[in-house]
């Protein structure tokens, strides 16, 4: 398509179809050319007209109270923010050396990692089809490097196949490949698909299956150098003398059918997971304080919320000051609540029945992540991984590693678990230092140099984070079916965001996504007034 | 097979690092209060108390009938998720038992794997 200087482009088009019927249709006339399928955000908010004075208390700073704050606030409302922490960022979080950490329960760990090295207990990664966040680092100019995420050259681990012993991921995913290929052209050749695919496409087939799983011309796989060149050699092609390459031994086929082999390549693969992603330069919390920076207002911290009520008149926000438990009422025109259902459902709120219910039913998953600092990155000088994920069947469920300063001389932290489910609990249930332990053990069996390199820990069970009960939201089917409706809307005054109010719980994105739809609502229905 | 692409979203789901395995699972209630109840219940049943509370079960009344903490352990109860996806009913029957005769607790009539499968209602699954 060519444009002159006067031609109507698609982008004019869009603006004046955002500005006619709403984001609504801007969004769906954006998916109709191409644009935006991959993300529901449709730009920054357009708030124009708020009126004078009105004023709106948002409580809980994290990345979704942080947003509206910023957008309110830049359309002209007052805004107070409420935040129990002693920082703002909620989830959005980044632990580095000299920061003490409390635990429900009480332990208390301080970090001692090197200067530059941090843990994201949190979020960690932010993928090229979250436009919000990406939007927002944009803006605020928030440095962003790769998160690698996928590294052929990272491992597989697991407990029940390879006699224990890690596997290169592209050894195993080459096998995996080769023999599903093999079979399949065997079931071919057999006229066992015979009556699923034409004559035409099984030639097609077969032709596939011998390129995409390296078979050789009788369609078996094979140990050879064509298939070295998928899974990695013997003695790998160099110069001299003995520069001729050697091919590789494969792994038995029935340890390739572990689930922790198909599991990690199905995971790179979804869509959640593809590359390339991204994370901010020194830490995730880079973008809560690029936030917090902009606010005009100081957050108040050290704020427990304990009641929230509304009339037609505004709303009456009641908290108390944890260092010296005084009471104090803020009073507001309206109300973006972000606190985590875990919370909410516990505080007096005066919504309806059906609010309280979708408030109610949804709880909170329990994942635990740890940090491990070691003397130096064994990873890369004896192993050549450089970022990237190692998986396994334990409960620490991976290792990954850091994806910046490549190289560099002196300490280095790893995420050394990122444990969910039954993992998560088990480590949760553990004093910070058995964590430690735990990590050491299982991570030890992927990398032997564990005990001699590593240097200290840090722990956080999301179980046991005082402000959250938990990690993420977790929404059921019949849950989804039956609350979810009820808990975006706006009602009265008050209207609920948070990434537990989206379809994409635990994600920043979802956070993002769901605050830009509550300040919407809010201002719709301040401009009607 | 819908149990296999249940398995498979799940493995896909945030963060879902995915391949950890579930743990062989335990028959005794006791271990299994400590791999999965104490990361938030605490040692000893004491709870908790941030900006949100955790309940204690320690000398708790709410346990005198065995069905109410058997029903939450299996279907949730606000932010405390159901556990009927990795606990088999004989599994809440064995860790109900032994929350409810420790810490301080005293209920002697025991529950049983048969009587926790009546009870349970239609099974949740997360949707990604």
């Amino acid at each position: 398509m060519t444009t002159g200087q006067t031609a109507f482009t698609r982008r004019d088009m869009l603006r004046a179809i955002g500005l006619i019927a709403g984001a609504g249709a801007m969004y769906q006339a954006m998916t109709a050319l191409g644009h935006a399928a991959e993300s529901q955000f449709t730009g920054a908010p357009d708030l124009s007209g708020a009126p004078r004075g009105a004023k709106v208390v948002v409580l809980g700073a994290g990345l979704a109270g942080l947003l509206a704050a910023y957008e309110l606030e830049r359309a002209g409302y007052a805004v107070q923010v409420l935040e129990y922490q002693n920082r703002p960022g909620g989830r959005n979080w980044t632990l580095r050396g000299g920061d003490t950490y409390t635990e429900l329960g009480g332990a208390t760990q301080t970090v001692r990692f090197a200067p530059g090295n941090y843990l994201n207990p949190g979020p960690w990664r932010i993928s090229h089809h979250h436009r919000a966040i990406l939007h927002y680092c944009r803006a605020f100019n928030v440095r962003l490097e790769p998160f690698i995420q996928f590294n052929n050259n990272a491992f597989v681990h697991s407990t029940h196949a390879f006699g224990g012993r890690p596997q290169r991921y592209r050894e195993v995913a080459a096998d995996f490949h080769g023999n599903v290929a093999s079979l399949l052209a065997t079931a071919v050749n057999t006229g066992g698909l015979d009556h699923a695919v034409t004559q035409e496409d099984r030639e097609r087939l077969l032709e596939a299956l011998k390129g995409w799983g390296a078979l050789d011309d009788s369609l078996a796989y094979r140990k050879g150098l064509p298939v070295s060149g998928h899974r990695g050699y013997a003695r790998p092609p160099g110069a001299g003398a003995d520069g001729a390459p050697l091919p590789s031994d494969l792994l038995p086929f029935h340890d390739v059918l572990d689930p922790v082999v198909w599991k990690s390549m199905t995971f790179f693969t979804s869509y959640d997971m593809q590359p390339t992603m991204f994370q901010p330069v020194g830490g995730m919390d880079m973008i809560g304080k690029a936030f917090a920076s902009r606010l005009s207002h100081q957050i108040t911290l050290n704020a427990k919320v304990t009641g929230i009520a509304q009339d037609e008149n505004g709303v009456t926000v009641r908290w108390a000051d944890t260092r010296s438990a005084e009471m104090h009422e803020t009073k507001a025109d309206w109300c973006v609540c972000t606190l985590p259902l875990s919370i909410l459902s516990q505080i007096d709120i005066q919504v309806s029945a059906a609010k309280k219910a979708a408030i109610s039913a949804v709880p909170y998953a329990s994942h635990a992540k740890i940090g491990l600092e070691f003397r130096r990155r064994f990873w890369e000088e004896d192993e050549a991984i450089y970022g990237g994920i190692s998986f396994t069947d334990q409960e620490i469920a991976l290792v990954s590693y850091p994806n910046d300063n490549f190289h560099a001389a002196g300490p280095a932290v790893l995420l050394g678990a990122f444990a969910l489910g039954r993992g998560g609990y088990d480590l949760a249930g553990m004093t910070p230092e058995e964590r430690i332990e735990a990590a050491l053990k299982q991570g030890e069996k992927i990398h032997p140099q564990y005990r001699k390199e590593f240097l200290s820990g840090a722990s956080v069970a999301w179980s046991r984070v005082p402000w959250m009960l938990g990690c993420r939201a977790r929404w059921s089917e019949a849950d989804r079916a039956a609350h979810y409706q009820n808990l975006v809307s706006m009602e009265g005054r008050i209207v609920l965001a948070g990434d537990h109010a989206s379809y994409m719980a635990g994600w920043q994105e979802g956070a993002l996504l769901s605050s830009l739809d509550a300040i919407r609502q809010l201002h719709h229905r301040a401009t009607a007034v | 097979m819908r149990r296999l692409v249940l398995a498979l979203l799940l493995a896909c789901a945030w963060g879902a690092a995915g391949p950890a395995r579930a743990q062989a699972p335990s028959a005794d209630g006791g271990e299994i209060y400590r791999q999965i109840c104490q990361a938030c219940h605490m040692q000893g049943g004491t709870g908790a108390i941030g900006a949100g509370r955790v309940p204690a079960l320690a000398h708790n009344a709410r346990l005198a009938v065995a069905a109410y903490p058997a029903t939450i352990v299996a279907q949730g109860h606000g932010g405390m998720p159901w556990f009927s996806d990795i606990l088999s009913p004989a599994q809440i029957a064995s860790v109900v038992n032994y929350v409810r005769t420790h810490f301080g607790n005293h209920y002697q009539d025991a529950l049983d794997a048969q009587t926790v499968e009546a009870m349970l209602g239609p099974k949740k699954v997360d949707d990604h």
